[in-house]
């Protein structure tokens, strides 16, 4: 491939991704005061194409740029999941953006940066190349929690979610700079090749995947490492929660996959062991202590704590099946939190973030239809059947057993319980405490209505015919190992 | 020849040292910085009889050229109270040595267990070495990916921060050039007598 056009097609998504968020960035600029709409519009045009550029790959794997980028299944299904749930970000927010100053060329093209990071990420195969996705995903990030910069929450949660992440991407680094050092190559197939000769008892080999967990595990927001999560859900504007809580826990798992599992030869048992840790730490932390929350966006935030441990359990199998049934249930709770952040987008208005559980009273008989969407979040949530929820959990749970770690499964379904506790209470407040007088929900936004409803929707019809979307997760992972 | 590149080496090494040693013994912050272009354009010139060309240009260009102009603005802009800067300078000089002595001692460790010899001596630089083109031509062809990307981070940082900090005030007072130019005489002139009313 010594020809410099041969490369380019294996990144036509990229591409035009870049290209379109330039696209914005520039209509917005000339155009932008007058045409308030174009730049929404012309962002989720951009989005709908993408998939559909994404779709039409996705039959294609090879490498390109010297093996720098890897087009394989995993790279087109995670793809477009995250540009269909960029898409959806997008769709739940118009209102709410309007309705605070917020409606602006720099929210869509920072999340359309946010999104090319996040597919840089899965398509990367190179440790620069993984670091760099990263850092774009991370950097359009911080920026868009901060982008309320008269709110000081909104700034705090930025300052923190900024150090913690900086802190994250050394601690990464430093895991990255010592595989380098151990193999003197920066592409992870070579790596997996120059680490058959070292041997998973090598001490520095141990230190770099190490390091490598513990940057992951702060990107994912897994306990011990969670501490910026709930500041930084609550602080940021809904509608950046809801891009922070679905596409990077997709694009970190990509992360996960790349360097560990392809690049990582030999080191599962290095790695499985930190992981359980993690799994154990945050299935307790992430159940126990968001019953103590009243607050609805920390409440999820540490749910979002627990889930990463559900999903953690998948990986801990460390089996095809494991792995495939990790990357599942990131795109379940992907789908889900985008659902439960996409009702609090709806029912929010100026001056009202409907962000307190007590905010919901009486939802049931004020709002009858966002009650029985939020009836079916959260069961989803919980992992009641016949949700989604209830299948990612399964899937989970049955890889684990397969890989004979019954003991984890058991604890696993034991802080399923204590979690279905607290999202339970979310539903006895919406359904059987009495309306307050002094709440007036917005809800008002027939675009974000629509999308909840198929959102929420989905996650029940889904749930009850699960073949297809579990048949085109394991499809995904079959390339990878 | 080479007599000359080494009288030229230690004349430009004594210089950086120099100028290294006043950037923290200058009393005005202002000289600090100035003594530091002078160390960095020193330390350009040794890349330079190295054959590192692009790095002695590079080096200039962005630290001279941007980072210490920044850096003066700030020294100018903030009104530094220098006796309150120098006092304790005594009082933390026994921790200051004590740092330095330690940094020292782990070099002559270092020196002592691996000497210099242990590195290859680099070989002779053949006549059309041109790293500008090597670096480039790695850039632009191999790299060009990670390249590309790390160009749309800074695309990224420069709309992060002008989204972060760029605000819109009606209050403040500006020029408007337009209204200055279309002004008429009647709008600034009134003329008024003041011979008072004729008897």
């Amino acid at each position: 491939m010594h020809n410099a056009l041969s490369h380019w097609p294996f990144a036509i998504p990229e591409i035009w991704v870049l290209v379109m968020a330039c696209v914005v960035l520039l209509v917005d600029v000339y155009v932008g005061k007058r045409q308030r709409d174009l730049a929404f519009v012309l962002t989720g045009f951009s989005l709908l194409a993408a998939m559909a550029l994404t779709w039409a790959d996705r039959g294609q794997s090879g490498f390109a740029f010297f093996g720098q980028l890897r087009l394989d299944p995993f790279t087109s299904v995670a793809s477009f999941f995250v540009e269909l749930l960029t898409l959806l970000v997008l769709l739940y927010s118009r209102k709410y953006l309007l309705r605070r100053g917020l409606y602006r060329g720099e929210v869509f093209v920072l999340l359309l940066f946010a999104l090319l990071g996040a597919m840089i990420l899965i398509s990367g195969s190179n440790l620069l190349i993984l670091y760099l996705g990263l850092e774009l995903l991370a950097l359009s990030q911080y920026a868009l929690v901060a982008l309320q910069r008269d709110n000081l929450r909104a700034t705090e949660a930025g300052l923190k979610y900024f150090i913690l992440g900086a802190l994250a991407s050394a601690l990464l680094l430093y895991g990255m700079s010592l595989l380098y050092g151990l193999t003197g190559v920066l592409n992870l197939q070579q790596i997996a090749v120059a680490l058959i000769n070292v041997g998973p008892q090598n001490f520095l080999l141990v230190l770099a995947v190490v390091f490598v967990v513990a940057g992951i595990a702060f990107k994912l927001g897994a306990a011990p490492f969670h501490m910026w999560l709930p500041d930084a859900y609550q602080g940021a504007p809904t509608p950046v929660t809801l891009f922070m809580s679905s596409v990077p826990k997709i694009a970190i798992f990509a992360l996960f996959l790349r360097i560990l599992v392809e690049g990582g030869y030999g080191s599962i048992e290095i790695w499985r062991q930190l992981f359980i840790a993690l799994v154990l730490v945050s299935l307790l932390i992430g159940n126990v202590v968001a019953i103590a929350q009243t607050n609805l966006k920390r409440m999820l935030a540490y749910s979002t704590v627990g889930n990463m441990g559900f999903l953690a359990l998948g990986i801990v199998a460390g089996t095809q099946n494991g792995l495939a049934s990790a990357f599942f249930y990131a795109v379940v709770y992907a789908l889900m939190a985008v659902a439960a952040f996409g009702l609090i987008v709806y029912l929010s208005r100026e001056g009202f973030e409907a962000e307190e559980i007590s905010d919901l009273r009486g939802l049931g008989r004020s709002r009858p239809w966002a009650a029985f969407l939020l009836l079916v979040i959260m069961f989803s949530l919980a992992g009641v059947p016949p949700t989604i929820g209830f299948y990612a959990k399964l899937a989970v749970f049955q890889a684990l057993i397969e890989a004979h770690f019954v003991w984890l499964a058991v604890f696993g379904v034991l802080m399923a319980v204590v979690g279905a506790f607290y999202y339970l209470r979310v539903l006895k407040v919406a359904l059987f405490d009495p309306p307050a007088e002094d709440l007036h929900y917005g809800a008002d936004d027939p675009l974000a209505a629509s999308v909840l409803t198929v959102n929420s929707v989905a996650l029940l019809l889904l749930g009850i015919v699960p073949g297809a979307l579990l048949a085109f997760c394991f499809h995904a992972l079959q390339g990878v190992l | 020849m080479l007599l000359t590149t080494t009288l030229l080496f230690y004349v430009f090494s004594a210089v950086l040292l120099l100028s290294a040693l006043l950037v923290i013994t200058a009393r005005n912050p202002v000289y600090s910085a100035l003594y530091l272009v002078l160390a960095f354009f020193n330390a350009a010139a040794l890349f330079l009889l190295l054959g590192a060309e692009f790095l002695g240009l590079i080096l200039i260009l962005v630290y001279v050229g941007a980072v210490m102009v920044l850096f003066l603005f700030v020294v100018m802009m903030l009104d530094i109270n220098l006796t309150r800067l120098k006092e304790g300078f005594l009082r933390y000089l026994p921790l200051g040595l004590a740092v330095a002595i330690v940094g020292v001692l782990e070099m002559v460790s270092v020196f002592w267990v691996a000497p210099l010899g242990r590195v290859p001596a680099p070989g002779p630089i053949p006549a059309d070495a041109d790293n500008t083109r090597a670096l480039g031509q790695l850039l632009y062809t191999h790299y060009l990916y990670p390249f590309e990307i790390a160009a749309v981070i800074l695309l990224v940082a420069i709309i992060a921060a002008i989204a972060l900090t760029l605000r819109r005030r009606p209050d403040t007072k500006s020029q408007a050039v337009g209204r200055q130019v279309a002004v008429a005489v009647k709008d600034r002139l009134r003329m008024v007598d003041l011979r008072g009313p004729r008897q």
